[in-house]
């Protein structure tokens, strides 16, 4: 294992007699993209909170690369971005300004400082609208604007509450493409996000989180394999006599189900198209199509919370009880 | 609010860093708010035309009165008498707007912009923003009183044509600093409804009604409640004179108010030679011809500008326990 730069182990907290999130363990490791998933209450916002030091953890600890944000928080804040769920601005100070502000705070030398804010705005498109009041902003712009202070403030992790929410299909495009370009600076980038085909396009890894469990940690395929009984499935198309039989014999495959004339759905172990290709034309068949389904997180997600209660599907329905 | 849903944990171990980290840059970003903001200006514009309006009425008093008066210069502030308005009164209802005016919406207003979380965010500890913000409001109040009791004094000296004396000059700045005193307790009072109230305008309201009560109700209320607690003397009231006990209770209580406590040390301050009630025995033991000397007027007013300090310093401290343990998310 390459260096961890979040590890948390136990974490718990707790408000009056609801617990918000209960004992969930994970690690991150430096420049890995980690999503956190779950529905509305799960506790994601509250671990997030914890840890930045920013509310009180009532078991277990955390540690933010090597320091505890309990104790230490102006050492984790240093090298920590935080953009909130709902990023606000003073809205009568211009967008240069209100970064300005924020520099001060981090203690960025007035030299560098404008140089910085500059190159910050100009990688999240505000270049030309910085000297503008943030009260003129839409949601996305000030989304934007709140990115722009992470990568201002040149962090060794980006931590992201719904940084998608409010942004259009090419906001969030240009989003995504800038927490790629985080990641190959080496940071290390926690996301928490309802969009779940974006986050399995951009995450390394995901954490489901249910009623403040983490209830399956992993990659996407890792997970599919947990909730949808393993595997990948592989759709045939081909025509042929005896193929059902040839290509449940391919190594790897579990089940074949013919769901029409000459299509066949393979339950595999692992990506199984060449070998599935080879046994069509060994059996002298012809091949028509041949197609990987990737297991979806959409998919994982909705069958989870089928199986495990919760409420599937709907993102943004009724609390968890915790 | 606050409070309610944190289960005390044992105090965590020694924080690392230093607390006032980020200080002077909330203090000078908040400084600079409230200097350029309207609110500021509306609420100075207020005093300067209520204070001009009495300044120039005494001034016209002081003019026609023949008589001696070792502080001609000082009737300006506090004319003699039962003058009905006089700058210390404009001072004293308009000090305590203009400082809720500052404060009310300091902490609930960055929950309310969202800024909050995204401030904490940053490598600084809370007690940073908070005493930035306080001693910003402080601040902004201090320039705000000094201007104005220099364009008073200037005016004093244009239209009066003398200067004040050296004596006069040291109870009038003794005077300033009672006043900034009165103002950052309601300044403390008004973060520290700022704190509790996550509504900025549910903060407002409840320090004015404090304030409309302490001002108008509680010196009323107060000689009740002396009355209830420690009832007259009979013995006492039959000469005509009030009942020692009673008073002291009437007094103790009125003293809640900051606005008793600033009119005493404003009383002491700028008319050495009134009869105050701590004085009232010494009527009896011989009438006071000269008026008190500075020192001893500093002396008797000094009870009341500990207590204003000391008010100013509790209601911050409780704001401050309450927002290190408050929820950053709104
Ligand atoms: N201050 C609080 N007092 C009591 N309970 C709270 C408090 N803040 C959060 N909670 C509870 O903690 C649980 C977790 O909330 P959290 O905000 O972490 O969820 P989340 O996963 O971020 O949800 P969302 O997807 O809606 O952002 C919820 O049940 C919530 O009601
Ligand atoms: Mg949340």
């Amino acid at each position: 294992m390459s260096d961890l730069v979040i590890e948390a182990r136990d974490l718990t907290k707790r408000y009056g007699q609801a617990t918000a999130v209960n004992g969930i363990s994970f690690t991150v490791e430096k420049g890995e993209i980690f999503g956190l998933l779950g529905p509305n209450g799960a506790g994601k916002t509250t671990t997030i909170l914890m840890m930045l030091g920013l509310t009180e953890v009532s078991g277990g600890s955390v540690s933010v690369m090597g320091y505890d944000p309990a104790r230490q928080p102006l050492q984790v804040k240093r090298l920590v971005g935080y953009l909130p769920d709902t990023v606000g601005f003073y809205d009568y100070m211009t967008a240069a300004d209100n970064l300005r502000y924020t520099a001060a705070l981090i203690g960025i030398e007035p030299k560098e400082r404008d140089k910085r804010i500059a190159s910050a705005l100009d990688r999240v498109g505000l270049a030309d609208v910085g000297t503008k009041h943030v009260g003129a902003f839409s949601r996305g712009m000030r989304q934007r604007l709140g990115l722009a202070e992470i990568l201002m403030k040149d962090v060794q992790i980006a931590i992201l509450d719904e940084p998608t929410s409010g942004l259009d299909p090419h906001a969030t495009a240009e989003l995504l493409e800038t927490i790629r370009s985080l990641k190959h600076d080496g940071v290390a980038v926690l996301l928490s996000s309802h969009l779940l085909d974006r986050v399995q396009s951009i995450c390394d890894r995901v954490a489901l989180f249910n009623a403040g469990k983490i209830a399956l940690i992993g990659t996407v395929p890792q997970l599919a394999s947990q909730v949808l009984g393993g595997g990948y499935h592989v759709e045939v198309e081909a025509d042929g006599v005896g193929l059902e039989q040839k290509l449940g014999a391919v190594p790897g495959v579990r089940q074949v189900e013919s769901v029409g004339p000459g299509r066949f759905r393979l339950l595999a172990e692992g990506d199984v198209r060449p070998q599935a290709a080879a046994a069509v034309v060994n059996a002298g068949g012809s091949l028509r199509r041949l197609s990987f389904d990737e297991p979806s997180l959409d998919t994982i997600y909705n069958r989870y919370f089928q199986t495990h209660g919760g409420h599937p599907g709907d993102h943004h329905g009724a609390q968890n009880a915790a | 609010m606050a409070g309610t849903r944190a289960i005390i944990m044992e105090r965590k171990m020694q924080r690392e860093g230093s607390p006032w980290r980020g200080l002077s840059v909330v203090f000078f970003r908040e400084l600079f708010d409230h200097l350029t903001s309207v609110r500021m200006l509306v609420l100075q514009f207020l005093v300067l035309l209520f204070g001009a309006a009495v300044v120039y009425f005494a001034a016209e008093q002081i003019r026609n009165t023949t008589a001696e008066d070792p502080f001609l210069f000082m009737r300006l502030f506090a004319p003699p008498g039962q003058t009905l308005l006089s700058f210390v009164l404009v001072l004293s209802i308009l000090v305590p707007i203009i400082a809720i005016g500052l404060g009310f919406d300091s902490v609930n207003g960055e929950y309310n912009r969202r800024t909050m979380s995204r401030i904490l965010s940053q490598p600084i500890y809370r007690d940073a923003l908070l005493f930035g913000k306080f001693l910003a409001g402080l601040a902004t109040l201090t320039i705000a009183l000094v201007t104005l009791w220099l364009l008073v004094i200037g005016f004093g000296l244009l239209r009066l044509g003398i200067p004040p004396s050296g004596e006069e000059i040291g109870r009038l700045l003794v005077f300033l600093v009672v006043t900034i005193a009165y103002a950052g307790v309601w300044l403390a009072l008004a973060m520290l409804f700022s704190i509790f109230f996550r509504s900025t305008a549910t903060a407002a309201l409840v320090s004015l009604g404090l304030w409309l009560f302490l001002a108008l109700l509680w010196p009323a209320l107060a000689q009740l409640f002396g009355e209830m607690i420690s009832p007259q003397d009979i013995r006492f009231a039959a000469l005509g004179l009030p009942t020692p006990d009673t008073l002291a209770w009437q007094q103790g209580l009125s003293r809640i108010s900051p606005g008793t406590l600033y009119g005493e040390a404003v009383v002491a301050m700028l008319n050495p030679d009134a009869q105050s009630m701590t004085t009232l025995l010494a009527q009896f033991q011989g009438r006071i011809q000269t008026p008190l000397p500075l020192d001893q007027s500093i002396i008797q007013a000094w009870p009341q500008m500990v207590s204003l300090i000391a008010g100013m310093i509790v209601l911050f401290v409780i704001g401050y326990v309450a927002f290190q343990r408050q929820e950053v998310r709104a």
